[in-house]
């Protein structure tokens, strides 16, 4: 918790920062933060909230689920079998650096104006970084225990479930946890250029009718439900990596 | 290279090969960049005795242990174990690892039944066995700690509770004892004699420490390399039951150590 406190400090400063400067600049494109915080405490309570929040949370779960069920066999395979890894790698390596969110416009003739769209945005930002990380994981895995597992008479399957994933299991969920916050840039910016859908739709028309507290309120909430995402996955990652980390 | 190739082709000493539980023949290892680790061994290993391959590093004994394994296929040869031709791992053989191979997400407990897990066996039914051999190795209370939490010492003992718990003839022991520290090491010895006097195994076991090779063993086969080839077998002879001390003090022990390092070191440069 001590350490905490510079956090909590440069926070507050920065609190402090935004209200006065807002209230001297006293424009009304530029709202003070209490008057945001206030008018997020509001928003959270509207329907039209409630619904964006449960589309774009839909769209962000299936689109990470995919990204998890695709990326940790892809990066497996990529892992354990070399061919498998010389025809891929250059792909994902092509597109773990890409700027995806040009390419988002060329989903929606393909996949239309919805959600289709929004949920292969999120895969698209999320899934690379799982693949790399397992394939990390599955290359680091301990000769000896691959051997151990083989002369106890191991089945293929056996030695993937019970070796070769919990070995990997650190790094695979390190590229989870670096997936998630890729995975709500990927729902946001989905939403946004879809912009009918979601919070993409509030954005769009908090901007367009000049609700400006509004709209910093709904940014502050993304924020928060990032950092609560990140929290959660953390600690998901502690429990489940706490003895395989020891090497 | 004045190798003696008369007696590296022969299964030379024993006689008895009718009572060999494991029988190496022509045992050849050629890695793709030409590089042959093993050149022609033949061997057999007596049931129910202890038998260390002794070389320098280079000398292919852990491959030639990993070949009777079944973890690697030998280039040319045979490996028959209780006259059935070797073509993979099988249950009739136990690995014991250098590095002690046990699983960091797991408990004690959960790597000793390892081997029953996979075959199946029952929660309950497996980890009375492991609790057996955990006791019988001497990790008692230590069932659900996990590996970063024992010392190298523990972490051996609880690879070789492993091994004994899936009831193998045989145990392969690849420099078990080599990442371990010297006192601690000589306690592992003693320990792994008196428990062999409680469970009927034959054991194959490598290394690079003549002491330890000779304290251990009925029979110690001297390897070496460029290319790998048995050279010598020696049998100490020593009295099983005796105390460590008197084993160490022994004649016998002493000649041997002397007869083996004579031999090995023409062999170093």
């Amino acid at each position: 918790m001590v350490k905490q406190k510079p956090v909590v400090l440069s926070l507050l400063a920065w609190a402090v920062l935004w209200e006065l400067a807002a209230r001297y600049a006293a424009n009304d494109m530029f709202p003070a933060l209490s008057a945001v915080v206030q008018t997020a405490f509001e928003l959270v309570g509207l329907q039209s909230f409630k619904n964006a929040l449960f589309i774009t949370a839909r769209a962000f779960a299936i689109g990470m689920l995919l990204s998890v069920l695709v990326g940790i066999p892809v990066g497996a395979l990529m892992g354990r079998f070399k061919p498998v890894d010389r025809i891929l790698n250059v792909w994902v390596n092509i597109f773990i650096s890409a700027p995806l969110t040009a390419v988002v416009p060329a989903l929606m003739p393909i996949l239309g104006i919805g959600e289709a769209t929004v949920v292969a945005t999120v895969f698209l930002f999320a899934v690379w970084v799982i693949i790399i990380d397992t394939r990390e994981g599955m290359v680091g895995i301990n000769r000896s225990l691959l051997e151990m597992a083989r002369s106890l008479g191991a089945s293929r399957w056996q030695m993937f479930t019970r070796i070769m994933l919990p070995s990997a299991m650190p790094e695979v969920m390190t590229g989870i946890r670096l997936s998630v916050v890729r995975g709500i840039k990927g729902v946001i910016i989905g939403q946004i250029v879809v912009a009918v859908v979601g919070f993409g739709a509030l954005f769009e028309s908090y901007l367009h009718s000049f609700e400006m507290a509004r709209f910093w309120a709904l940014v502050m909430i993304v924020f928060l439900l990032g950092m609560v995402m990140m929290g959660l996955i953390g600690l998901a990652e502690r429990r489940l990596t706490r003895h395989a980390r020891v090497r | 290279m004045n190798t003696n190739s008369s007696i590296a082709a022969v299964p030379a000493v024993n006689d008895t090969t009718s009572d060999a539980i494991i029988k190496a023949r022509g045992i050849t290892m050629r890695y793709p960049n030409g590089v042959t680790a093993l050149e022609e061994v033949s061997l057999d290993i007596p049931r129910g005795e202890l038998v260390t391959l002794l070389g320098p590093s280079g000398c292919g004994k852990t491959t030639l242990l990993k070949i009777i394994a079944g973890l690697i296929e030998p280039t040319a040869g045979e490996i028959r174990v209780n006259d059935k031709t070797v073509h993979g791992p099988g249950p009739d053989r136990a690995f014991v690892f250098q590095d002690f191979a046990l699983m960091p997400w797991a408990t004690v407990l959960r790597n000793v039944a390892f081997g029953l897990e996979l075959r199946g066996v029952p929660r309950e039914k497996r980890e009375a066995v492991a609790r057996h051999y955990i006791n019988e190795v001497g990790l008692s209370g230590f069932e659900d700690k996990y590996p970063n939490e024992l010392s190298g010492g523990m972490r051996q003992r609880a690879g070789l509770a492993r091994a004994l718990s899936v009831d193998a003839d045989v145990l392969l022991m690849d420099e078990p004892f080599s990442a371990i520290d010297e006192q601690m090491r000589r306690k592992l010895q003693e320990d792994l004699l008196s428990l062999l006097r409680v469970e009927k195994k034959t054991v194959i076991f490598v290394t690079h420490s003549i002491e330890e090779a000779v304290y251990l063993s009925d029979e110690v086969v001297l390897l070496t390399r460029h290319p790998g080839k048995v050279v010598k077998t020696v049998r100490p002879g020593m009295d099983r039951n005796a105390s460590p001390d008197e084993i160490r003090r022994d004649r016998r022990y002493l000649d041997a150590v002397d007869d083996i390092w004579s031999q090995l070191k023409q062999y170093l440069r």
